[in-house]
């Protein structure tokens, strides 16, 4: 019955046309789907800036510890960050301590992923921060080693991608150790305190 | 009746040919080697296994054709950091021997384009090089070749297994030569900026594992002006 239905369809030139038409309909409304609708679109958490009094902005991140850590690469660790992380034994490698985090804003929100890597350097220390956030872009920290008073250490931007590529200024890491005595608190946080200015137009 | 039932196999028809247009369009041409492969310049070539279980770590959402490794690895499974993926890997120089640490954060470009034949995927590295210093790399990526030609014809083969010789530049910008941009925050480049391009070779791509077998390649041209002692990173292999 369905050979019949087909062989009296195809030879039906209006039935033909009709599947050719949407045949091209087809092709045009997946192109036109293809062009209307994003194949990407990342999730946009809304930012929490502050203004400076003096000019400039301000914004602030934390990461709770342990709960976000990713990694914690370096030598001779008995317990591993992630468990089964094999870190290279090589002897250059020795000095040095990667560390990967999640990232959240002031709402205690993930939004971003943070890279943190401390190493001694011939005779001098280096801390590094990247801090990607996906749909904003990254932000490339050099931190001066000695700690200040207070305990906090502070670092100068020395590169950014998209909105953080026309900004400049510093942040400050700290240690905040959790006091609220929760069971399910975690045992600290980095805060991570971001000072910046705009010093130039995008594109230009 | 039969009308419609024609217009919406039509239909169907015409997005199946659409897909199949888009992905063997033969008029999309592979991309060009980058400049610096080929450059006159001095340049640091650093490698990577491309291969999910050589690397320190690897994770993403967890739902990814490529496999978290190791197997407990925090995933990155909230909303903001779904679409991302962070390896950290070990990086060697042209001799083959451990040239430092390298840490690649990689998320999906909103400016993909597949009627452009652009699978754009925005990524950074940081490098951490003992003896030469840290450097962050700034590039967007284009995959649509890779796609095309490994991933979708890993899922064509009956095995589900892609075997071959596939190489990539893989660098698609913002340089205008297709470069990425290269700070370095220390070491004797500190504060110059550089240009960088990134390949990928693929041999073996499986659709369960991801590349079985592949490797990554980033080359840094340095500055004209040498700063550096330029024999000193030579006599180091990195050079």
């Amino acid at each position: 019955m369905c050979q019949n239905w087909l062989a009296e369809a195809t030879g039906d030139s209006a039935v033909l046309k009709t599947f050719m038409i949407g045949t091209l309909l087809g092709i045009a409304a997946a192109a036109g789907g293809l062009y209307a609708f994003p194949a990407v679109d990342q999730h946009r958490e809304m930012s929490i800036i502050s203004v400076l009094p003096n000019g400039g902005n301000t914004e602030s991140f934390h990461i709770n510890v342990p709960m976000d850590r990713i990694m914690v690469g370096a030598p001779g660790q008995h317990e591993p960050v992630p468990p089964g992380l094999i870190w290279p034994t090589d002897e250059l490698l020795a000095d040095v301590r990667t560390e990967l985090f999640k990232i959240r804003n002031s709402r205690d929100t993930v939004v971003g992923v943070a890279v943190r890597n401390a190493a001694k350097a011939d005779t001098v220390d280096l801390i590094d921060w990247v801090l990607h956030l996906p749909a904003r872009g990254s932000v490339f920290v050099n931190m001066s080693p000695d700690a200040m008073e207070g305990g906090y250490r502070i670092g100068k931007f020395r590169a950014g991608t998209r909105e953080f590529a026309t900004l400049t200024g510093t942040m400050t890491e700290s240690w905040i150790v959790d006091t609220s005595g929760e069971e399910d608190a975690p045992d600290g946080r980095v805060e991570l305190f971001l000072r910046f200015v705009s010093v130039k137009e995008p594109g230009k | 009746m039969k009308y419609v039932v024609a217009l919406v196999l039509g239909l169907l028809f015409g997005a199946f040919v659409f897909v199949v247009g888009l992905i063997y369009n033969p008029f999309i041409a592979r991309q060009n080697l980058s400049p610096l492969t080929v450059t006159n310049a001095q340049t640091i070539t650093l490698s990577y296994s491309g291969a999910v279980t050589d690397h320190i770590i690897l994770t993403n959402d967890g739902e990814s054709e490529t496999k978290p490794f190791p197997t407990k690895v925090l995933l990155l499974y909230e909303r903001p950091i779904r679409q991302s993926t962070v390896m950290v890997t070990e990086l060697r120089d042209g001799r083959n021997q451990v040239a430092g640490i390298g840490v690649k954060i990689s998320s999906l470009s909103e400016r993909t384009d597949l009627l452009g034949a652009k699978a754009l995927v925005d990524s950074i590295w940081y490098m951490y090089l003992p003896g030469k210093g840290a450097y962050f790399v700034e590039q967007s990526e284009n995959y649509w070749t890779y796609l095309r030609s490994v991933v979708i014809a890993a899922h064509r083969s009956s095995a589900n297994v892609w075997q071959g010789n596939w190489h990539l530049d893989t660098t698609f910008g913002p340089g205008a030569l297709k470069t990425a941009k290269v700070t370095a925050g220390s070491g004797p480049y500190e504060g110059q900026v550089m240009l960088g391009v990134e390949s990928l070779t693929t041999y073996v791509y499986s659709v369960s594992d991801g590349p079985i077998s592949a490797q990554g390649r980033f080359i840094i041209e340095l500055p004209s002006t040498l700063e550096a002692d330029p024999e000193s990173l030579a006599d180091d292999g990195v050079l």
